[in-house]
């Protein structure tokens, strides 16, 4: 893929929580919930980011809508630099990033009925109103699979799928061109799941959008995405083309992670062996020192706890961060 | 295999609540056995009444509103359901233990982890505080916590949610069970902890002889986890058997659905998931015929009328689909 196809590009990205202790409120840490991250994003794909919880994959989905400032580097959006934007200019770019929510019950106002979510930032951004309002909205609702007659009914009256639907059609009301769409599935049932990723799978073929999608299902995102990046601890250890990733995983995260998914099929997993990791995730106020993931790494090597591992190309359009794989230019099979 | 020992014969369950709003039918004419060593998988969406039926078992269903209409829970020949509650609390924690979804509630705030572990050990085993400290000590580090004679003293927060429910399990291992009872203990744990907690539970299995009931929405971890499964739909088993036998020649509509609404991990080329219409009925009120009959493809106007009752199809496999020799895996 060429860089003119680039929607995205972010480039070093920090976001720091500050912790603050005492009556003063004094700055003693930060959370570095993301610490120096690095990709982009081609127009019309779907890229997946995959993590545990806490991994900062949220943090970076929001800091990209700017609902977070990030602390230090750029997410350049069709060549704009969105950290840098006034809140005024934003706001014209924000209608072309949009976001999805994990959590359709928290998501939707209860106070407001569906007409006037779905109806808010066309009344914000276009200032459209009365029956302009109306069609649009209509055709919205129609576009996601809600019949435009529960127009005026209040979120509690819907499933969570349907809320879910909801906040797709809020989220598509000003024709964006990225959408983010952080969890969207994992709130709900396996059957209403596939209804929903369908649905997103539609829409983007139809009005060509691009995604990132944030998960931690990984079989939904290999379903999902063309190229997936895998996060730990705030960093991005590994990016590929996800036929790639899948089959010839880099990192030993990526791989212990992969195995820990169980595959739906009792002959495949009788046969599988797995990689176990130990531990739990370090604290992100206070990261080891070295590579991050060095404390559960059943590789790590000297260099591990002394260095950094670069983020770099291993093989086209692969990239990882991991002092063994640079070395060996290959994985080690765990 | 030989020597089957049955231990636990659930016969015709049923569990209602009576609500405001009306009769919660949450579990219905619920019948299946377990033999000793087995591992048993029910898997159903939320709401299917999984974990309604593991409060009865154990006898822990609030009443009012809940009421167990009919049925009965043989363990070892005897029905649990008409013990009182002094007979019930010698089995329940001491034969029957279970482990709940959410380690971050489940565990007490104001104890520490110590204290509520030799609770149980103290209360069904007859053993002083020195002997019984010992004990939790002795579990602790059987579930994998490290410096576990030190970990005794901390309170629960102290612990990331993967160490919590390892002392959960703990707790639950403390008076030797015979029967564990699992209910979506992973869920909310990330994979690489959820991988952790099932090969954790499968080696204390083998080492421990127990047998393990195992409450899910995930058919991965059934696939990785158990021999025999139970498909819960609204309130009924629909579908159950080995889970080879359900998994390549699923016999009921949903089960297929269910399973082919999963991505498939070989595929290479994008195709659509197949998913099920609709959603899953409200369960207040009785159903006419077949709960899923009005999102089933294979709906006949028998479905609308008959609920169908689990047919054999073979040693290994029962379905309650009128339709089921229609219907195929995609």
């Amino acid at each position: 893929m060429r860089i003119e196809d680039e929607i995205l590009r972010i480039e070093g990205l920090r976001k720091y929580f500050p912790i603050r202790r005492g009556v003063f409120q004094r700055h003693v840490g930060d959370v570095k919930a993301v610490d120096g991250v690095n990709f982009n994003v081609y127009r019309g794909e779907t890229l997946g980011l995959v993590g545990e919880s806490g991994c900062g994959k949220t943090t970076i989905g929001r800091t990209i809508v700017r609902l977070y400032r990030p602390t230090d580097g750029h997410v350049f959006f069709d060549g704009e630099d969105l950290a840098l934007l006034s809140k005024k200019e934003l706001q014209t770019l924000r209608r072309k990033i949009q976001m999805i929510f994990q959590n359709p019950y928290a998501s939707l106002s209860p106070r407001m009925n569906i007409k006037n979510i779905v109806g808010e930032p066309l009344e914000i951004h276009d200032a459209m109103r009365g029956k302009d309002l109306d069609d649009r909205i209509a055709e919205l609702l129609d576009y996601v699979g809600i019949s435009p007659s529960c127009m005026n009914r209040y979120p509690h009256e819907f499933s969570g799928g349907q809320r879910q639907r909801i906040g797709i059609a809020r989220s598509l009301a000003l024709n964006p061109e990225l959408i983010i769409c952080d969890e969207p599935i994992s709130s709900l049932d396996v059957s209403i799941q596939a209804q929903v990723v369908n649905l997103l799978e539609e829409l983007q073929d139809e009005l060509g959008l691009t995604y990132i999608f944030i998960a931690h299902d990984l079989s939904m995102v290999r379903h999902i995405s063309n190229r997936v990046a895998v996060m730990y601890l705030g960093k991005i250890v590994e990016i590929a083309d996800k036929i790639v990733l899948y089959d010839n995983a880099l990192h030993p995260y990526t791989q212990a992670l992969l195995s820990a998914v169980p595959i739906p099929d009792p002959k495949i997993e009788k046969e599988r062996s797995r990689v176990l990791i130990e531990g739990d995730l370090p604290n992100p106020a206070n990261p080891p020192q070295g590579c991050n993931f060095n404390t559960r790494c059943p590789l790590a090597e000297d260099i591990c706890f002394k260095k950094e591992p670069d983020f770099i190309e291993i093989e086209t359009d692969h990239f990882s961060a991991c002092h063994l794989v640079e070395r060996d230019g290959e994985a080690i099979i765990l | 295999m030989e020597n089957r020992e049955r231990i636990l014969n659930v016969e015709n369950l049923t569990t209602r609540f009576y609500t405001e709003e009306g009769v919660v039918h949450a579990v219905e004419e619920m019948s299946y056995q377990m033999d000793k060593g087995d591992t048993l998988g029910v898997v159903g969406e939320s709401g299917c009444g999984k974990s309604v039926h593991a409060l009865s078992i154990m006898g822990l269903i609030p009443s009012p509103p809940g009421k167990i209409e009919a049925g009965k829970v043989v363990f070892f020949g005897q029905d649990l359901l008409s013990l009182n509650e002094n007979e019930m609390r010698k089995i329940r924690g001491n034969e029957i233990a279970m482990i709940f979804q959410d380690p971050m509630t489940s565990l007490n705030p104001v104890l520490t982890v110590g204290f509520q572990i030799m609770e149980a050990i103290k209360l069904h085993q007859n053993m002083g505080n020195k002997q019984a400290r010992d004990r939790a000590a002795e579990l602790l580090s059987l579930v994998g916590i490290p410096e576990a004679k030190q970990r005794l003293d901390d309170y629960p927060h102290h612990f990331s949610g993967g160490m919590r429910q390892r002392a959960m399990i703990a707790m639950a291992l403390s008076c030797n069970p015979t029967i564990l009872i699992a209910d979506e203990p992973t869920t909310s744990l990330d994979v690489t902890i959820q991988a952790q907690i099932i090969d954790l539970v499968n080696n204390l299995k083998e080492k421990l002889g127990m047998s393990v009931i195992w409450i899910t929405h995930d058919l991965g971890v059934i696939a990785r986890m158990v021999n025999r499964v139970n498909v819960m739909y609204a309130g009924r088993i629909i579908e159950k058997g080995s889970v080879n036998e359900v998994f390549d020649t699923p016999k009921n509509p949903y089960t297929v659905g269910l399973l082919g609404s999963l991505p498939n991990p070989e595929a290479t080329s994008k195709r659509r998931l197949y998913s099920i219409a609709g959603e899953p009925p409200d369960l207040i009120g009785k159903i006419q015929g077949c709960p899923f009959a009005n999102r089933c493809t294979f709906v006949i106007d028998r479905c609308l009328q008959e609920m169908p009752p689990l047919e054999k199809l073979n040693e290994n496999h029962e379905v309650a689909c009128w339709e089921s020799e229609k219907v195929e895996k995609f």
